[in-house]
């Protein structure tokens, strides 16, 4: 028992600080109401600007708040850090490439499929590498993300190193919506369901066990909890929703590469919005994302998309250097 | 009196250290069993080991009649098993009252269900029963080191155990804290809840054992009566220094 | 048949040079990782700047990269000790050392890529050097110069660590940290000063490891993501922290990609380190010589 490395092996000390918000419990069904009706403002709001720009950089902000939100129900609320948010998301963008050529099928089928298989990865990669320390997790989720990007980029049936074009479909589903519109309120949807079950999840009993797990396993353990178990329904709940975060990608875009469907961006960008929202509610995530995914959407028009980036990352270390709360910590207690 | 606990020819070894030897050990349902040993003498592995925090290459141990063997940590403290752990640790985010509200909602629940309803009642008594009411809403940052004990103690306690495993609860604690927390747990063995206490402190070691295990370089040298025990010349050589 | 066992020869002996070389590039994360259980995924940045500056040295000063590296390798000292620095006073001595300390060195990973694309573009840069080119003939077997001459700095630079591990007062204490930072307070010497010292030796590797990484491929900024997986999959599987291991397992790993390149494509070998880092994760995370 001399090794150092045996009394590092339990827990994530997350910071006392990120204690999560607990106000009232307002039911689930109501909290769901409300983010409706906030949803179907977001929408109103932006048919009124009634710019073609404005759901083409919405949805993007939009997929952003699915990924934010996917990543911290395991980064948050478990303490285990995913690199390879860029693999999940992909996964499900090429599902839809492959099922496109297959079998034509409605786009939230598509979604559902590729939520299915990145969620079926998630929980291959989880069930190899969760009984071991936190970061031997996170570094084969990296590892993940390359294997993935290799067999794809080998994988010719669905453009493998050129690409794949995709046509939309004609007609759109939805009377009256031009496809863009139709995305933007798929993805709209899909960060209502995010949320509402990252927000379910912290006032369940699951939540508490997620939370014992990421303030100290071996304690948890000890409790009852069934801590290899709770740590794969992350996963897979998480790396789902980041492949039905992907699954309309290739829609969005018309063309896709291994290049652009697995940029680092995607992987630094989920870490970023949640770290700099706040990891330990399901408001920190959102925040994030649309602060974050607003300004780049701005920075990369007015200045140059390289630069955004950069100011990503830049924002990232300094937040976790100096405000490891996140910004949700400036404003409780 | 039959046999809660059985631990039969257990033995573990680090590489080509042997931290646990051939350790056969009987604790009776409602015993107050004292555990003592040297550093490093093996009890915390042996802890570690009926815990399911560690897994024993040889030996079997016996629980209520079922043998452990393969079971994990959580399997283990839902059948009755539980432990504080000799350095607290809380869980860090949460206030005291949710604390408890980890084995209530896993370990408990598991066993025989919980009504949600019930839940934080059940975790205000806890935290009445150690003294640490009035703390319900507060982080376990917050508490002293008495505190820390007492609420490690108190989560033991809310997953509703059959045999508690107390590990150097008391570690430096004052004359006084020591008498609280001894007073604390001869409260709960009088509910009737079996208790091994793992102690330097041998004032409290004896005043609380109706039996004592001495444990030296991972072996057992002598179980009997404490009286008896502490005057065996191999316990006095080894455990109180020669 | 002859010609391919030629083709196996071959593939071989460049799988044992370039494994001497990813030594080299993993050193540092055995050091780090290894020793100081901080995972610095951002190591391999460090490599591509150590290039970029080889690079700028030997094209506009015409300095030879490996005498360009040494020359700068203090000031790579100063920034890990500086980066260290920052990493213990906002996360160790917080205790919060995993989620937010990740970030921490996944930005840096990040910011030092994109920093080098505004910088230099996103073209391929390569050095020149007499011994770029040339190569010694053994029978059937080609040994170019421009893998050798990296392989040798390599266990030169692994040798001299060890030595230096092993044979001062800095070095032991450091192997002490690995082991056990709570003895070493016992013992009154101050574990973040010398985890900075090892830090600094991890990072000053990189400036070394980046210039004989330029000299064997040409170099973009994105290729330092390709070495997080080979660096981690070498470290854990050579055993944390054990330079004999990494050096082993490096070779192993070339050998595999080497021979994975010549008889199935280039295309496949990224996959062969995150592969096998994978699993060695799920089969044997202790490492192939494992303690524990």
């Amino acid at each position: 028992m001399g090794d150092a490395r045996a009394s590092n092996a339990q827990p994530h000390h997350a910071p006392a600080a990120s204690a999560r918000v607990r106000g009232g419990p307002m039911g689930n069904t109501r909290f769901v109401a409300g983010l409706l009706v906030a949803a179907a403002a977001t929408f109103g709001a932006a048919r009124l600007v009634d710019n073609a720009y404005v759901f083409f950089a919405g949805y993007v902000v939009l997929q952003y708040i699915v990924l934010a939100t996917a990543w911290n129900i395991l980064g948050g609320y478990t303490g285990y850090v995913n690199f390879g948010t860029a693999a999940f998301f992909a996964l499900g963008a090429y599902t839809t490439v492959a099922l496109h050529k297959l079998v034509p099928l409605p786009l939230p089928v598509m979604m559902l499929a590729g939520g299915v298989i990145s969620g079926a990865i998630g929980l291959g990669t989880g069930y190899l590498t969760l009984r071991l320390r936190g970061t031997f997790f996170s570094i084969a989720t990296l590892a993940m993300a390359v294997v993935v990007q290799t067999l794809i980029t080998n994988w010719s049936f669905v453009g493998g190193s050129r690409g794949a074009y995709i046509v939309r479909p004609e007609a759109t589903p939805l009377f009256g919506l031009d496809y863009v519109q139709y995305l933007f309120l798929l993805m709209l949807g899909l960060s209502v369901i995010a949320v509402g079950v990252a927000r379910a999840i912290e006032h369940s009993r699951l939540g508490y066990g997620f939370a014992a797990i990421r303030d100290d396993e071996l304690a948890a353990e000890a409790n009852g909890v069934p801590t290899l178990r709770l740590k794969l329904i992350a996963t897979a709940l998480s790396g789902g929703f980041m492949g039905m975060a992907g699954a309309p990608l290739p829609y969005y875009v018309t063309y896709l590469d291994p290049a652009s469907g697995f940029s680092l961006s995607y992987a630094v960008n989920t870490i970023a919005m949640p770290l700099i929202g706040g990891t330990g509610s399901w408001l920190g995530p959102i925040l994030g994302a649309v602060l974050l995914g607003t300004l780049q959407q701005v920075a990369t028009v007015t200045i140059s998309s390289a630069l955004s980036l950069l100011l990503v990352g830049v924002l990232l270390v300094g937040f976790v250097v100096a405000a490891p709360r996140g910004i949700i910590g400036w404003f409780s207690r | 009196m039959s046999a809660l606990l059985e631990v039969r020819g257990l033995g573990k070894r680090f590489g080509g250290f042997v931290a646990l030897n051939d350790i056969v050990l009987e604790v009776a349902d409602g015993e107050r069993l004292g555990l003592i040993g040297p550093n490093g003498s093996g009890k915390s592995t042996l802890v570690n080991c009926l815990c399911g925090t560690l897994r024993n290459e040889s030996g079997q141990v016996r629980f209520a009649g079922k043998s452990l063997n393969g079971l994990s940590a959580h399997e283990r403290s839902r059948l009755g098993l539980a432990r504080s752990f000799q350095l607290p640790r809380p869980f860090g985010t949460m206030t005291l009252a949710e604390n408890l509200r980890i084995p209530i909602l896993y370990a408990v629940h598991a066993r025989d269900g919980v009504r949600v309803a019930d839940v934080p009642l059940r975790c205000a008594d806890l935290l009445a029963m150690v003294g640490l009411a009035d703390k319900a809403d507060r982080l376990p940052r917050d508490l002293t080191q008495i505190e820390m004990r007492k609420l490690e103690l108190a989560r033991a306690m809310a997953s509703e155990p059959r045999l508690l495993i107390a590990d150097e609860a008391m570690a430096g604690l004052s004359h006084q804290e020591v008498d609280d927390i001894l007073a604390l747990l001869l409260q709960l063995n009088a509910q009737g809840i079996t208790i091994i206490m793992i102690e330097h402190i041998m004032r409290a070691v004896l005043a609380f054992s109706q039996r004592l295990v001495v444990l030296v370089a991972g072996r057992k040298i002598a179980d009997g009566a404490p009286q008896d025990v502490v005057r065996q010349p191999n316990v006095v050589e080894a455990y109180l220094g020669s | 048949m002859d010609l391919s066992l030629d083709l196996l020869g071959n593939a071989l002996v460049s799988g044992l040079l370039l494994g001497a070389f990813y030594a080299a590039v993993t050193i540092g994360v055995s050091i780090s990782f290894g020793m100081l259980d901080i995972v610095n995924i951002a190591h391999p940045a460090f490599i591509v700047l150590g290039s970029y500056i080889a690079y700028i040295a030997n094209s506009v000063l015409g300095v030879d990269p490996i005498l360009a590296s040494i020359i700068v390798l203090p000031a790579f000292y100063l920034l890990g000790m500086a980066i260290y620095h920052v990493y213990d006073v906002s996360f160790e001595r917080r205790g919060d050392a995993s989620i937010r300390g990740l970030a921490f060195f996944f930005g840096i990973l990040f910011i030092t890529e994109v920093a080098l694309v505004l910088a230099f573009g996103v073209d391929y840069r390569l050095v020149e050097a007499p011994y770029i080119g040339p190569s010694l003939h053994l029978g059937v077997i080609d040994l170019p110069l421009r893998l050798l001459v990296p392989a040798l700095v390599s266990l030169a630079l692994i040798g001299a660590l060890q030595l230096y591990m092993h044979h001062t007062f800095i070095g032991r204490a450091i192997q002490a940290v690995a082991q056990d930072p709570l003895a070493l307070r016992l013992m009154a010497a101050n574990p973040s000063k010398i985890k900075r010292i090892a830090f600094g030796l991890s990072i000053g590797s990189a400036s070394i490891a980046g210039a004989i990484l330029i000299i064997i491929q040409p170099v973009e900024p994105s290729i330092a993501r390709d070495y997080i997986g080979r660096v981690f999959a070498i470290c854990v599987m050579g055993g944390l922290g054990s330079f004999g291991g990494t050096v082993v397992a490096a070779m192993i790993l070339g050998i595999v990609e080497s021979l994975t390149a010549t008889f199935y494509g280039p295309s496949w070998s990224p996959a062969v380190a995150f592969g096998f880092l994978l699993l060695t994760l799920a089969l044997r995370p202790s490492g192939l010589f494992g303690r524990i």
